[in-house]
């Protein structure tokens, strides 16, 4: 077998039982929280009875072992289940909601990946120099503000004083793809200045390490321009670092973006699971936990096989 | 109404006067704006209300769990959403009064133990069907069986038998109840083709405008009902109610003009909001109220003394300033208040007294050991800070109060009638029966003062049934007092929903049942 193929194998049965093991500690975890799903329905307005019906149709009476292998045995047919609170198809809710998390992380990624790198090229080819120092300062700044408060600013003055974009990035099915891009233009924004920071100064440092090496020298005596020498010679063997991080940046995107929805209320996964959190719903919390899970290992495991790919030492290993 | 109102609420019904300035020359001759905004309304209204434009509500209190079952309904969209597609048969009108929606009437009996309600004929269903009356018995059965679930089963107890009859649906009770058509008109209490019965959460009704999508936790959108049966309901083209449950992005979704109508304002910005150019922020004095409940069977809170020391050490007048911003008035220690029907004026105000409760905690013979008082977040905006300002001030009494802060996530599960001392909210209810039945009766599975006086469930059995409205005013006034002298209920104010409303639209009546004129906004106003 090729050993790329071997390792990729490898590398997906490792993902696999990964899965399994954050799926029974996310039903372990949720089921260690106070109150179940029927107390946090009924809330304040629960009587003993309507707990003891609710209790008995979300099927909660059950062990939680039983419940736990019976949701185990429905996703390996492919089957999610339903929503304890409101009955509704998880995979249909799903569905939809991660299509648009997966939207909103793409438009950032198209525009904040090749953009923190070009900055980051940007900031070798002038090092120490103002451009240089610009960069990092605006990046750095960026990153260091909460993304809530960077939204709240860009809400205040782009949306309500000048009117030019939505602060509410609803999107839907029968809007047009150019009206979805103008409906999540703001966050996406945010986002992108978020992650901007971490990629470009990754990508700066990699590359300016390889920058004493002797081959860097011998493309310069040859006569290269400065930013050829990097594009050429320097960044191919940096990307095993910038992949790393752009991964990990991407993960960011899809996983980490609950208080970026919450602000310009944009219906993504975050706020899916955090309502099924605080209601108990634990088969949406499962699934939810399960899909970003998956989300998170498939890119780490994307960034290894994309350095190795990219290391010719491990791509033909002795 | 003096010559100059008539003239103005003219010039109003001529199209020549906009709300804002209306509701300004009002106040300056001296009307208060409550006043003046009804006033406004019914000029506006004769005017003719304008047909057309979709309405955009932005809610908090959305979430992706959200069913359009009626019988789980416990936060403001899946309320909103219910007023859309659903109508009850009564309606709490905004002046306390009863309102017949799907039934045309309603006649009790002498004793006020049976009750008819004369359905409206020919109400068509969005499904095409139409509504009979056994619809309604089923629907009423759904919410009271005992496999029932629904936020409405506490009211529905003491229902002995129901019968749909032709036209009419009979309900009767095991005990008297005058208010029965207040509990009729509870908002879970939407009649669904068969009673809900075979799909309950359908979201198929005979309300004013028809479900069209439902994206739970995003957005509800519903368009107008043609063949609703009442034409003056409902004028707008379609309703979109959008769930924007923070509160920074539901002002700033207002003030772009994105959305029309938002609930929760905050009050801390209500005033710089109400500020804006475009929209009206407008405060409705409610029934709810904030509270902190002490068990009165529970050391050290089983000594009325000491519970009198509490009820005394508290600053009304300052919480209401500080934690309300104002947007509230303050409370008298019953849960009772005059937006309730039958409410008696003359109750004593209790006052602010550091003398008083210094020498009722003195009677007390408390052994100056911390009495812990828990609180959240969660248990009402703001409570945490009402907290440490009820906790100065017992300080200053020599009262030693300790706060222990819980976590929000399970407050209702593991303190709010558990703990001996807490803070909550109450929504309050439609009629002061309703009230007390509920959280102050002994046998009330939500008494959570642990109130369990003989004489005071004696005094509210003859209440329910007694049908002559001064002899029951009374009885309510003696009961209130009761429960402001002896009971463990600690209520320093009754807070207003504050609402922030587009100039774009017109119709608002201040409405005390519910948030959001009850839910009536769709119904009842309209785009200028």
């Amino acid at each position: 077998m090729h050993p790329i193929i071997k390792l990729v194998s490898q590398r997906l049965a490792l993902g696999i039982l990964l899965l399994l093991g954050a799926s029974a500690l996310i039903f372990g975890l949720t089921e260690a929280l106070p109150g179940d799903a029927a107390q946090a329905v009924l809330g304040q307005s629960a009587t003993p009875e309507a707990l003891a019906n609710l209790r008995e149709e979300m099927g909660l009476d059950r062990p939680a072992l039983t419940r736990y292998v019976e949701w185990l045995t429905g996703i390996l047919q492919g089957d999610l289940g339903q929503s304890l609170t409101n009955k509704l198809d998880i995979a249909d809710s799903i569905g939809k909601r991660l299509g648009n998390t997966l939207f909103l992380a793409c438009v950032a990624a198209i525009v904040s990946v090749p953009l923190a790198i070009f900055l980051g090229l940007l900031a070798v080819r002038y090092r120490n120099r103002w451009p240089d120092k610009l960069i990092s300062a605006i990046t750095l700044t960026t990153v260091s503000i909460p993304e809530f408060l960077i939204g709240y600013v860009l809400v205040y003055f782009i949306s309500v004083k000048l009117g030019w974009f939505s602060s509410l990035a609803m999107v839907n099915d029968s809007m047009s793809l150019g009206q979805k891009l103008y409906a999540i233009a703001l966050p996406a924004l945010v986002l992108t200045l978020v992650v901007l920071a971490q990629m470009m100064r990754m990508t700066r440092a990699a590359i300016l390490n390889l920058m004493q090496s002797a081959y860097i020298e011998t493309a310069e005596l040859k006569g290269l321009s400065t930013f050829q020498v990097i594009a050429r010679h320097a960044f191919p063997n940096a990307i095993s670092p910038i992949v790393n991080v752009v991964m990990l940046n991407l993960a960011y995107l899809v996983v980490g973006v609950v208080v970026v929805e919450v602000v310009f209320v944009y219906p993504g996964m975050g706020q899916y699971l955090v309502d099924a959190v605080t209601k108990r719903d634990v088969p949406v919390v499962l699934a939810c936990g399960v899909v970003f899970a998956a989300v998170y290992i498939g890119l780490n495991m994307v960034a290894d096989i994309v350095s190795i790919l990219a290391n010719p030492r491990l791509r033909h290993p002795k | 109404m003096n010559d100059q109102l008539t003239h103005m609420t003219g010039q109003v019904t001529a199209g020549k006067l906009t709300r804002r300035e209306f509701m300004g020359k009002a106040a300056a001759l001296g009307v208060t704006a409550a006043m003046a905004s009804t006033m406004f309304a019914d000029a506006a209204r004769a005017a003719g209300a304008k047909k057309g434009g979709d309405l955009k509500f932005g809610l908090q209190g959305g979430e992706s769990t959200n069913s359009l079952d009626p019988a789980t309904y416990a936060s403001s969209v899946p309320f909103q959403n219910g007023k859309q597609f659903g109508d009850q048969l009564v309606e709490v009108a905004p002046d306390g009064t009863i309102e017949p929606r799907l039934a045309e009437s309603v006649e009790g009996s002498a004793d006020a133990k049976v009750w008819t309600f004369k359905l409206r004929q020919g109400v068509e269903f969005h499904n095409g069907k139409t509504m009979t009356s056994e619809d309604v018995l089923k629907t009423m059965e759904r919410h009271s069986n005992e496999d029932s679930k629904s936020g409405a089963l506490g009211i529905m107890k003491g229902i002995e038998s129901m019968k749909a009859d032709g036209d009419n649906f009979q309900v009767t009770l095991t005990e008297p109840n005058a208010d029965l058509p207040y509990l009729m008109a509870d908002y879970h209490l939407i009649i669904q083709p068969d009673g809900g019965m075979d799909n309950p959460a359908a979201g198929i009704g005979t309300g004013p405008y028809k479900l069209e999508v439902d994206e739970p936790g995003v957005r509800h959108l519903f368009t107008k009902n043609e063949n609703h049966w009442n034409s003056d309901f409902g004028n707008f083209d379609s309703v979109e109610v959008v769930v924007i449950n923070d509160a920074t992005a539901r002002t700033a979704a207002l003030q772009s003009g994105q959305v029309h109508a938002i609930n929760r304002v905050e009050p801390k910005v209500a005033d710089l909001l109400g500020r804006a150019p475009n929209l009206t922020v407008n405060s409705t004095a409610g029934r709810g109220h904030y509270v902190f409940i002490m068990h009165c069977d529970t050391a050290p809170f089983d000594n009325n003394e000491l519970r009198l020391a509490l009820k005394y050490a508290i600053n009304r007048a300052d919480l209401v300033d500080k934690v309300l911003r104002g947007y509230g008035s303050i409370g008298n220690d019953m849960p009772i208040n005059a937006a309730y029907p039958l409410f008696d004026e003359t109750i004593e105000q209790r006052e602010f007294s550091i003398e008083k409760a210094a020498e009722h905690y003195k009677k007390s013979g408390h052994d100056g050991s911390p009495i812990i008082l828990r609180v959240a977040d969660g248990a009402f905006p703001g409570a945490v800070d009402a907290a440490a300002l009820f906790q100065q001030t017992a300080a200053q009494a020599g009262i030693p109060l300790e706060i222990k802060r819980e976590p929000n996530d399970g407050y209702w599960s593991e303190v709010w009638n558990v703990q001996p001392f807490c803070a909550s909210y109450w929504g309050g209810r439609p009629v002061q029966d309703q009230m007390y039945s509920t959280a102050y009766l002994s046998t009330a599975d939500w008494n959570d003062t642990r109130f369990k006086v003989q004489a005071f469930d004696d005094m509210l059995f003859a209440a329910k049934a007694e049908l002559d409205v001064e002899k029951r005013k009374g009885i309510y006034s003696q009961m209130g007092r009761m429960v402001r002298d002896e009971g463990g209920l600690i209520c320093p104010m009754f807070n207003d929903f504050v609402e922030g409303i587009s100039n774009q639209l017109d119709g608002w009546e201040s409405d005390p049942t519910q948030e959001m004129m009850n839910g009536n906004i769709s119904r009842k106003m309209w785009f200028v």
